[in-house]
């Protein structure tokens, strides 16, 4: 893994020629390959591909996401996902398989406003993605702040191995859940932990390409108990 | 737009225009990524005396409904001036020439943007021309690019546009209000510069064949200064000062 080569791109920069496999964010030109998207191209093993450092979350199956509640229809919920696509989420899972619409009623499980942590069952583009709370874990959120972060800076708020995230929950006590679809979610029984958990996670979403964040971000929390 | 004609020296002898440019010379370009924050992605350019204001909105839904295009994503786009853009207070209401310049500056992304990842989705692009001083809708196609890249919409390349023009019979870069108003041709150019293929071309005036492959290749050399500039805008943005 150390020989992966990392740059700066912007859509039409070419990433490199020659015969390497074209994958996310990049698209092939003769035998040019090409960025698509403004991120840090990697070349490795014989692909190449663009991490992005901006834009819109797309669903992709299994993605553990957090969900606010838009509205229902008699048979599903309808969530925001931050994504250009609404979440449907059926009544049956929720109510379980001897769901009836003429006798349950949506609202008395899940709100508008209700935030829901979920994952995504199906999502292939020709229909709105399809979310699942039937698993371990997930399920309404009773409490916590939402914040929204962006979804590309989603892999740095959790670091190498989850390290930038064991940091902020160690040193501010709160619990942090963060979905792939940049919608984080904190809670903290002492009020100034979630101010400085908050705050150290806007710091990351601002800086995110800085190196060391890590240590910098121990640095802000460390001073700020004091 | 309602100057009337003046008897201004479009070109003197020593090959100087009327705004004290060379003749392959651009005016100053100054362009700003990611300046609104209520926009998914955003840019500002200062093309000489132009001040635009581009906003990208979207993937997202397509309202009317019956737009929608289940295998792709669309591309909307809307050019306008505002009242106070320029001399005489101009009706905010669409014109004639708004339609046209939104209809040519969507043809010219179209290429470049790849929509075929959204579909059922709409992009939307909504240029404002702060103040206009001729090649308006070269510089708004500048801001509208980079708005595009700030929102994370998948480019083929980025677009690049850069006018041309017959100026004292003589091909020029870059042309101005006045050349513009007085000169032979314009020749508005958008180009991709990694792909090395042109995306809009546009000529208002008379050109013999010799002639026109001059102003195109001019107009071209204009669009690739322009595209460095793009670039840098971006960079600052997205990677600050470091550089991996």
């Amino acid at each position: 893994m150390d020989d992966i080569k990392r740059k700066y791109v912007i859509p039409g920069d070419v990433i490199t020629t020659g015969p390497y496999r074209a994958e996310e964010n990049v698209h092939l030109f003769g035998d040019k390959i090409i960025a698509t998207t403004v991120g840090i191209s990697e070349i490795f093993d014989s692909g190449v591909r663009v991490i992005p450092l901006t834009g819109m979350y797309i669903p992709r199956i299994d993605d553990f996401i957090i969900g606010i509640v838009k509205s229902h229809t008699s048979l599903s919920w309808e969530l925001n996902i931050n994504s250009c696509y609404a979440g449907i989420l059926p009544a049956a899972d929720v109510f379980g398989r001897d769901f009836n619409p003429k006798v349950d009623d949506l609202t008395s499980r899940l709100k508008t406003g209700d935030l829901i942590a979920a994952r995504v069952a199906n999502s292939d583009r020709s229909r709105d993605p399809l979310i699942t709370i039937s698993d371990r874990d997930l399920g309404k959120i009773e409490d916590g702040e939402l914040i929204k972060i962006s979804p590309s800076k989603v892999p740095r708020l959790i670091g190498k191995r989850g390290s930038m995230i064991q940091t902020i929950e160690g040193a501010t006590k709160a619990i942090i859940t963060i979905g792939q679809n940049g919608f984080v979610v904190v809670s903290c029984e002492e009020p100034e932990g979630l101010l400085k958990a908050i705050e150290a996670i806007k710091m990351v979403e601002e800086q995110a390409h800085v190196p060391n964040l890590t240590e910098k971000i121990q640095q802000m929390l460390g001073s700020n108990s004091e | 737009m309602g100057v009337k004609k003046t008897d201004i020296v479009l070109l003197d002898d020593k090959g100087i225009r009327c705004d004290g440019r060379k003749i392959d010379e651009p005016r100053r370009i100054m362009i700003k990524a990611g300046v609104l924050k209520n926009a998914n992605g955003s840019a500002y350019i200062e093309f000489g005396e132009n001040k635009i204001l581009a906003g990208v909105f979207g993937p997202r839904d397509v309202h009317p409904k019956h737009l929608a295009n289940t295998d792709r994503g669309i591309l909307r786009c809307r050019y306008h001036m505002q009242p106070f853009s320029v001399g005489e207070r101009k009706n905010p209401a669409p014109s004639r020439r708004e339609i046209e310049i939104s209809k040519v500056i969507k043809e010219a992304l179209e290429p470049a943007v790849m929509l075929e990842g959204f579909p059922r989705t709409v992009v939307d692009v909504f240029i404002e021309i702060l103040q206009a001083d001729g090649g308006s809708r070269c510089a708004a196609l500048d801001a509208a690019a980079v708005a595009l890249a700030d929102a994370g919409i998948p480019m083929r390349d980025m677009v690049s546009a850069c006018a041309a023009g017959k100026v004292a019979d003589t091909i020029v870069l870059d042309i101005n209000n006045e050349e513009d108003q007085e000169g032979q041709a314009d020749m508005p150019v958008a180009y991709m510069p990694n792909l090395d293929k042109v995306t809009l071309i546009q000529l208002d005036g008379v050109l013999t064949p010799q002639e026109y492959e001059k102003c195109a290749n001019t107009a071209i050399e204009g669009c690739k200064l322009v595209y460095e500039v793009q670039k840098k805008a971006l960079q600052e943005k997205f990677f600050g000062d470091s550089q991996e």
